[in-house]
């Protein structure tokens, strides 16, 4: 079909327009996050920094965590922290719903519906119905303040999703491939490990990345189970800080650029297959 | 050597029963499935039935002790609580502005992305971008934007001569509300062009051919045959979004505390102020159990949307 000159330059300028309404909040972002501190609070709004200065980021970086309330230090911790929990929580989704996936994917039982369903139901529920017992559990359990209390809990939220993305991932590929395998002697578990598992890499590192995001992103949990840098995320460091010292945004600012690296460079790194990642049990069934 | 081979010939031989059994495929799905069970059951399946437990008692403390069983009182009591019926106002609110314009943007968006543009992955992995953002990083961002004093939306309004009076946007209730929905619309619309964008690409490009054949413009083959078509995707979104928004919590903690005068408490977040801050353990698990009964339908709704796309021959 071809396209007249004023269509093509119309959805091109329409292009920019989404483009700087995407951009221009991330550029702030940048811009406050090495923006001297007068500039920051000057009468008038400095949209480009006198001086710029990654004193901010050399801090986070670099400054000592003893004695103590260093912001700065404690946007680190709480990084660190954060790679730990969404980094274990994905490992152990993605080998459970890997596993699991492939069951509802190609395998025929009772009440295979109605637990795919549960399971999808649990993913559904808000965390603030189960907050107040879970707490009241993880106390009882001393793994209150712990990372490993936070793994456990962000996996039966991940698990339901990585069952249902692997599950559709796997509906994606030849059905006769299994086929293939038993002509060829493989057991059931043969044939997953053999033969499935390494086709489906595309649909494990889509899956692997959702899953870090989601776990990266969680924050209610957090909230309420952590208290010190032992196992708070960068979510509940950056909202803590947000709530006392509002007006130092530079600080908020280079830890928000921090803490939003990792899941943006995976979105980008993964960019072609998230539509199709989120969407292909959705829209296709 | 001996031993592989003979490992391989056993295998041949029960071949047939491992593959065809129905008792055995059964068995191997129970085995693939029990790990993903007990690492979500075993976390949820106690709270689920404690959270219930507990919205049948004054629990006012979150130490164990002995409460009084109220019955179902803490529910009758949601709906005799007059702030409940604000904060319900709120969500409602947020859900169905916050869900209207990002369904209406995201129509657009991924129109725009199905157009024949020039270097066309490079604006597709810009709408990744706001998507990918951390919740309460942009929640922060925003209130920075929005700040009274010194923030870039003022600026901007003075830069542009548009107004010199500095706006208090987190100031009033209803304004606040209004800003943090904007906000929310800003990061949450690259989810619905996703669905959006992958429902177009099930669109044959024959029938917009065969319309311009017919004589029909842009304007009538969108509303004749895009939208008609995307109903099943629109319908997913739709209810997904709604699920979502029923459940925010992180933007308005970060953003106003759930302030001005409680303008911008949701139910989620009211839930969590009743339980966490006033220590109304069983109330704040009563409005927990609504929560979840809300979303459970909105679920069902969404299930059945599902299946009927599916016997539509949305594929």
């Amino acid at each position: 079909m071809r396209h007249s000159r004023r269509y093509l330059i119309g959805i091109h300028v329409a292009a920019v327009v989404m483009a700087l309404v995407i951009l221009l909040p991330f550029a702030w972002l940048l811009i406050s996050s090495v923006s001297p501190p007068a500039d920051l609070v000057s009468s008038h709004v400095h949209w480009w920094p006198s001086h710029p200065t990654m004193a901010r980021y050399r801090a986070i970086f670099t400054s000592s965590a003893e004695g103590g309330d260093n912001v700065a230090a404690n946007f680190r911790l709480a990084m660190v922290n954060s790679l730990i929990v969404a980094g274990s929580t994905t490992v152990i989704s993605l080998t459970v719903g890997a596993l699991g996936g492939y069951a509802f994917a190609r395998l025929r039982f009772r009440l295979r519906r109605t637990s795919l369903f549960a399971f999808l139901a649990i993913y559904m529920l808000p965390p603030i119905a189960l907050v107040i017992p879970l707490y009241l559990a993880l106390a009882n359990l001393h793994l209150l303040d712990s990372k490993i209390g936070l793994i456990i809990t962000y996996c039966s939220i991940v698990t339901p999703f990585c069952l249902w993305t692997m599950s559709n991932y796997y509906l994606s590929l030849p059905a006769d491939l299994e086929e293939a395998a038993r002509v060829d002697g493989c057991s059931r578990l043969g044939a997953l490990m053999r033969i499935i598992l390494p086709l489906a890499r595309p649909g494990l590192l889509t899956t692997a990345m959702f899953g870090f995001l989601l776990a990266w992103d969680e924050f209610l949990y957090s909230l309420i189970f952590t208290s010190t840098t032992n196992a708070k995320t960068i979510p509940v460091a950056i909202a803590e800080f947000t709530g006392k010292y509002s007006s130092d945004f530079g600080l908020i600012a280079a830890g928000g650029v921090l803490a939003t690296a990792p899941p943006v460079i995976l979105a980008l790194l993964f960019q072609r297959y998230i539509v199709g990642g989120l969407t292909s049990g959705a829209v296709k069934g | 050597m001996s031993v592989a081979s003979a490992g391989t010939a056993a295998r041949t031989r029960r071949r047939p029963s491992r593959w065809s059994g129905v008792k055995g495929e059964a068995r191997f799905a129970l085995a693939l499935l029990l790990p993903a069970a007990v690492v979500v059951f075993g976390v949820v399946l106690y709270p689920v039935g404690r959270t219930f437990v507990i919205s049948l008692f004054d629990v006012t403390s979150p130490l164990p002790g002995d409460y009084p069983f109220v019955g179902l009182s803490n529910y009758t009591r949601v709906f005799r609580d007059p702030a409940f019926y604000g904060v319900l106002g709120h969500t409602m609110y947020f859900t169905l502005v916050s869900t209207a314009a990002e369904l209406a943007l995201g129509i657009a968006v991924a129109l725009l992305l199905n157009a024949p543009l020039r270097a066309r992955w490079f604006w597709r992995s810009l709408v990744v971008l706001p998507w990918a953002l951390p919740t309460i990083v942009n929640g922060a961002l925003w209130r920075w934007i929005y700040n009274g004093q010194y923030g870039a939306l003022n600026g901007l309004l003075e830069t542009l001569h548009l107004s010199d009076t500095p706006h208090q946007w987190l100031g009033s209730p209803f304004l606040a509300l209004n800003m943090v929905i904007l906000a929310d619309v800003w990061k949450n619309t690259s989810i619905v062009v996703f669905f959006i964008l992958a429902g177009l690409q099930t669109i044959s490009s024959d029938l917009y051919e065969s319309a311009r054949m017919d004589g029909a413009g842009a304007w009538a083959a969108f509303w004749r045959i895009t939208l008609p078509l995307l109903a099943p995707s629109i319908a997913v979104v739709l209810i997904l979004r709604t699920i979502e928004a029923f459940k925010v919590f992180d933007i308005i903690y970060v953003m106003t505390g759930g302030g001005p005068a409680s303008g911008t408490q949701t139910v989620a977040f009211y839930t969590y102020l009743q339980a966490f801050s006033n220590q109304l353990f069983g109330y704040g698990a009563a409005l927990a159990y609504l929560i979840v009964l809300a979303v459970f339908a909105l679920a069902m709704l969404y299930l059945r949307v599902l299946r009927q796309g599916q016997m539509a021959g949305v594929e």
